[in-house]
């Protein structure tokens, strides 16, 4: 079922890619989109908050005023608020999904998975009682249903729905109750929300400016073409009929009606305590973490500045004066092999026999990606002779290998040292590609961005200028995309062939050996 | 993908969202009972007696000259039996136990049932002190449920004991 809804999500990806492309695709920053759908949230609810009268009969006319009088500005503010708080409800659903169809959800995310999973009794709470506040029919209909089934569980003396049990039932106190707790709550779930990202490193605390300004387009579109409107005002000796129900907030009433509060609560609790212990169940094991070696570990803070979960932290070095060392923590680290990537001395051009860099993976260590790799350039053949390294993450490489081509797969594309990208050259390819997730789709986050970023000379470890960029392509491609990855890198062979100039090839380099390590 | 076609495609897909919030906010309409159908709550939220029991003499004297009460009340509460008779016919019948731990809260009940619209008579009857047998509250009454209406059934001492609230048209 995983790898089906994996398979599901990187379809429907790859699919919005050739729509939005990386940057841009919804799909690829569910969270991001999230968090701007609660700041449109928070600044509509402020304005709504400030017109608010909160007796019985103000609640209901305020609100209603809003639509009726102000219908160009509060009563748009008042459709946005709505709108964007379903809105809010369908990307954490499906940002849940995502993170547990790719799997992230154990290991080193538990605790980003374990404080998502309250958000979602937070965000019910607060969209449920904001519904309560116009004490219009639906309103009514929902906070009776609300408190008949919060009486199925042994926690009130008295039941609560008799608070709604006639028009005399309910007086001006109950709306400042409700508008604190509709302000408190979302205040907690902010909370929740920054504890729920605490522990990794550049956020994307909101998607880029077209995904905003075009989501918030089409929510006032939607505004506009469908205000949001109260039912009828509240009453309590009546049972209201014909319900403009949201489904997206309230579809537990009708789910209560057509079960028992029993089947709800046991769906409730039930899916709670799945959530909580899905990361707990037996799943694959987790990779290797990165290992620092103290005397090649300088303290230049490359890794703790590129490890996309906050894992790496510097503290004194142990031998030598005045410097900082590495320190992995291992509940956090990925495995992702970027900090090696980032590390100065996993440079192939050092002279030692045996590399050993700052910080490296065990699995698969600099000094073994050096020895493959020269061991296959020197059997490499053919016209136009490439590199390709690929990442386990995204479409399998290994395919590609021929006598002109040499195939390697990295943990993440990020783990790449760009000095790799130059030996390469200078030891006989004519051309590198590197093959990482699409864009915004990174496994490790910031793989391909980190990559990018050193290709193009704008991040640390950078590539050196003298390495002609046109011999070196990076292929975004999403794992099972591995006929994609072979058109491309067809295409660039073709290039470097007819178009790239024989003169920019790199001198060749022969490595001097040391052999005392 | 050619920038017009992808434009094109967004448009199609922001709108699409757009269009699921807009339908799902507000539609399909939802209908909690049926058109004909009237509902009665019924609710109450009641102490139950103290059963009591008068001291003998001999008792009486064994106790402090302070503390010599004629009563000896348990802090216990009695269990409240209820019945509800539709048409002269058992229609619901419950035994509400006192809540807390010395069982010396109130008793509560809160129950919803449904019934076509029309004319019933309707007798709710209620024993709060399970030590004195038959029914010491008793509220009978013709009532006309309406479609959509709710008929509240309740105790409060001060409103005469048991009642029956419904909205006047």
């Amino acid at each position: 079922m995983l790898a089906a809804a994996r398979s599901a999500f990187e379809r429907s990806e790859n699919l919005l890619d050739a729509f939005f492309g990386g940057t841009d695709n919804p799909l690829r920053h569910l969270g991001a989109l999230g968090l701007y759908f609660l700041w449109i949230l928070v600044a509509s609810g402020l304005y709504l908050y400030i017109v608010l009268d909160t007796s019985i009969e103000g609640v209901y006319s305020s609100i209603g005023w809003l639509s009726r009088e102000q219908w160009y500005f509060g009563g748009i503010l008042r459709s946005l608020h709505r709108y964007a708080s379903d809105a809010f409800v369908i990307v954490m659903f499906l940002h849940l999904l995502r993170e547990w169809a790719y799997g992230r959800y154990h290991g080193f995310r538990l605790y980003s998975w374990v404080t998502g999973v309250p958000l979602i009794w937070l965000v019910y709470i607060s969209g449920i009682g904001g519904y309560w506040i116009v004490w219009d029919r639906l309103a009514q209909f929902s906070a009776i249903a609300t408190t008949e089934l919060f009486d199925w569980l042994p926690i009130f003396s008295e039941p609560a729905a008799r608070n709604f049990l006639a028009p005399d039932s309910v007086n001006d106190r109950l709306f400042t109750v409700l508008v604190f707790i509709h302000i408190g709550v979302p205040l907690m779930l902010i909370l929740g929300l920054w504890a729920h990202v605490n522990r990794i490193s550049r956020v994307d605390y909101l998607p880029s400016r077209r995904v905003m300004l075009a989501t918030l387009g089409a929510f006032l579109l939607l505004a506009m073409w469908k205000p949001a409107l109260s039912d009828a005002p509240a009453d309590l000796a009546l049972v209201p009929t014909d319900l403009r129900i949201d489904w997206f907030f309230l579809f537990l009433h009708p789910l209560t009606d057509l079960t028992s509060p029993a089947a709800v609560w046991t769906l409730i609790f039930g899916a709670t305590i799945l959530l909580f212990a899905l990361p707990f169940l037996p799943h694959r094991q987790a990779k290797p973490i990165a290992v620092v070696d103290a005397p090649n570990c300088n303290g230049c803070s490359r890794c703790h500045a590129d490890c996309p979960y906050e894992a790496i932290t510097m503290a004194p070095h142990p031998d030598k004066r005045a410097h900082k060392i590495a320190i992995v923590d291992a509940d956090l680290c990925a495995g992702c092999g970027i900090c090696a990537g980032s590390c100065p001395s996993s440079t192939p051009f050092r002279s030692q026999q045996r590399l050993v860099t700052g910080i490296d993976m065990p699995q698969l260590p600099v000094d073994l990606l050096r020895r493959q790799l020269e061991a296959q350039l020197a059997a490499l053949q053919g016209q136009t002779r490439l590199v390709v390294f690929g990442c386990d993450q995204s479409a399998d490489v290994k395919s590609l290998a021929a006598a002109d081509t040499v195939a390697m797969s990295l943990i993440c594309a990020g783990m790449l040292p760009p000095s790799f990208v130059e030996y390469a050259l200078r030891s006989g390819a004519d051309g590198v590609v590197i093959a990482g997730c699409r864009d915004g789709g990174c496994e490790f986050r910031l793989g391909m961005e980190w990559t990018r970023e050193r290709l193009a000379r704008r991040r640390e470890p950078e590539l050196r200028a003298l390495v002609p960029l046109d011999r070196v392509e990076v292929v975004p491609v999403a794992s099972g995309e591995a006929e994609r990855l072979v058109t491309a890198v067809a295409a660039f062979r073709t290039r470097l062939a007819n178009e790239v100039s024989a003169k920019n090839k790199l001198p060749a380099f022969t490595r001097r050996t040391q052999h005392h390590g | 993908m050619a920038k017009p076609v992808a434009i094109l495609g967004q448009v199609v897909l922001y709108g699409a969202f757009a269009g699921f919030i807009g339908y799902f906010s507000t539609a399909p309409t939802y209908q909690q009972i049926p058109a004909d159908v009237s509902l009665v709550k019924l609710s109450m939220s009641h102490l139950g007696g103290r059963e009591c029991r008068k001291r003998t003499a001999e008792e009486l004297a064994k106790l402090p000259p302070n503390m010599r009460a004629p009563l000896e009340c348990p802090r216990g509460r009695s269990d409240i039996k209820l019945r509800v008779e539709l048409d002269d016919k058992p229609f619901y019948e419950t035994v509400m136990h006192p809540t807390g731990l010395s069982k010396d809260g109130i008793s509560t009940v809160y129950k919803r049932f449904e019934l076509k619209a029309g004319t019933y008579k309707l007798a709710v009857k209620m024993n709060d002190s399970l030590v004195n047998p038959g029914w010491n509250h008793v509220k009978e009454e013709q009532v006309t449920l309406k479609p959509a209406r709710v008929l509240v059934i309740d105790f409060n001492p001060d409103k005469g004991g048991l009642f029956f609230q419904q909205a006047k048209d």
